[in-house]
């Protein structure tokens, strides 16, 4: 009766991930690419854009449940679930703000994964200042043209369909640009610290003329919002993705220290590696239940969700970051090689400190809500 | 729509307004961009809320910015969402 789609849960994620994801991370890391043949078989599984409605060829899966598969393949590899985060920012701005023109056109392709997106907000000179970005759209009989550069854009080295954020007319305006059109440039960035499967790269808008179908959303004072909204969703997913890291530390650390042995003991047993094991058990938790907070309130339409999701990301990387450092010290040499995950694990979790708005940037907003009830 | 349902539909959204902001002093016709405060986080807040509040979907044409100057534009807004209600 239930299709296989329909039926997308955490064990049916969590199986998929321990058979298809978990195993290759490491060669995909030292690779520097996810391999096709992966990213085919994440369409195949409907993990690209499951929150789609069925029309569009999604399964409708709620918000909580779509954490939580964020999660699982987080826990697998954060090269993956950071090309599924940005193809996620797009799929989701179709959806909230796309015109049935535009959802019927990218819809299906983005939810098969036919079509791959990336999300280019970033910029040589523009990082967490988002209104320091260069890159503009202007209009030009009825066509829109961009001219600028985006960098450090995940999956753009083979996305096929980029969100380009650029200074409008009024004000920040969405795009959505083919990669194949004249004047858009990919140049890969290689060799990073973390995500490094993730597939980075440069892209340039030189001239690049689009039909007036590419605005995604409002252009006026509302454009703003669909960046707000895109980034929230982003920030859910990595808050996902660092939940699924600090349980694939406590997971590498109960069994190296369950086998580990020093002086005939094993790890395991001593208190001082128990105490940091344990801290891995109860952030894990602490982290999930965060997350799932602002799954909630998601599926509620309860704009609340917002913030939710600022306090998840915060807990969820920092404390991700922390385990990972502590689950290569608890490995000692071992943790610094290639035989165990853990070195891994540790560069991705600093990334997760950086992106979709980094701790300073996290804590600055959050302690905004602290002040809140005291403005002006 | 009755004018009992328009000012509880102010009332509410100025409600929720003082709720974040309650030393803002707010009436129906304060243009509310001129507290200087209302950043995008706020922005889509108020959206989310009304949208979730008054079981409507703001299309993109009407999100400009004169429909949320004021809590009085915004109630207009709302009453030209919502299906309109066959009240007894
Ligand atoms: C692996 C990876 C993948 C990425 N993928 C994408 C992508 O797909 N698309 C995209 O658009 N971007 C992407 N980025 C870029 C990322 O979003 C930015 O790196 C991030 O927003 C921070 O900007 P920045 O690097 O320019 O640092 P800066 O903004 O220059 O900040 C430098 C340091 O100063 C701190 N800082 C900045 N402002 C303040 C402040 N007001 N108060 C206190 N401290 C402050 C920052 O927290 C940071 O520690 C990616 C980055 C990485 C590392």
């Amino acid at each position: 009766m239930t299709d296989q789609l329909t039926a997308l849960d955490r064990a049916t994620a969590r199986r998929f991930v321990d058979e298809h994801i978990a195993p290759f991370a490491d060669a995909w890391d030292r690779a520097g690419a996810v391999p096709e043949e992966a990213l085919t078989r994440i369409g195949e599984a409907g993990l690209w854009a499951p929150f789609l409605p069925p029309r569009l060829g999604g399964s409708g899966t709620d918000m909580v449940t779509l954490g939580a598969i964020h999660e699982e393949v987080g826990r697998g590899c954060s090269s993956v679930r950071s090309l599924l985060t940005v193809h996620t920012m797009l799929a989701w701005a179709l959806r909230r703000w796309g015109s049935e023109a535009q959802r019927d056109r990218w819809g299906p392709e983005l939810a098969a994964g036919r079509v791959l997106g990336a999300f280019c907000l970033s910029e040589p000179g523009a990082g967490s200042d988002t209104s320091g970005i260069t890159t503009t759209a202007r209009l030009d009989g009825g066509a829109w043209v961009v001219d600028g550069v985006k960098k450090w854009i995940t999956g753009g080295q083979r996305a096929d369909l980029f969100l380009v954020f650029a200074r409008g007319p009024a004000a920040t305006v969405a795009l959505l640009v083919p990669r194949a059109t004249p004047g858009v440039t990919v140049t890969p960035i290689d060799d990073m610290l973390g995500t490094r499967a993730s597939m980075l790269a440069e892209v340039s808008f030189d001239g690049v003329r689009l039909g007036p179908d590419a605005l995604l959303g409002p252009s006026g004072f509302a454009s703003g919002m669909v960046l707000t909204g895109t980034l929230d969703l982003g920030r859910y997913s990595v808050a996902a993705g660092s939940v699924g890291i600090i349980q694939a530390c406590l997971d590498a650390c109960a069994d190296y220290t369950s086998r580990r042995r020093v002086g005939g003991t094993p790890l395991g047993e001593l208190p001082l590696i128990q105490a940091k094991v344990s801290d891995m058990v109860t952030d894990v938790r602490a982290a999930r239940l965060l997350l799932a907070e602002a799954g909630r309130l998601k599926d509620a339409g309860d704009e609340a969700t917002l913030m939710a999701t600022w306090v998840a990301k915060y807990f969820a990387s920092t404390a991700a970051a922390r385990h990972a450092s502590e689950a290569v010290q608890i490995h000692g040499a071992n943790g610094c090689g290639t035989g165990y995950p853990v070195a891994r694990y540790y560069r991705d979790a600093k990334v997760m400190e950086i992106i979709e708005g980094s701790n300073e940037i996290q804590r600055t907003t959050i302690a905004g809500e602290a002040y809140r009830r005291q403005v002006p | 729509m009755t004018t009992h349902a328009t000012a509880t539909t102010a009332e509410t959204i100025t409600g929720f307004i003082t709720g974040r902001f309650p030393r803002a002093e707010i009436d129906p016709a304060k243009d509310i961009f001129s507290l200087g405060y209302i950043n995008s986080l706020f922005a889509m807040e108020l959206v989310m809320f009304i949208e979730k509040t008054f079981e409507l979907t703001i299309p993109n044409e009407e999100l400009s910015i004169d429909n949320f100057r004021t809590v009085e534009a915004m109630t207009a807004l709302v009453d030209r969402l919502r299906p309109a209600v066959t009240t007894g």
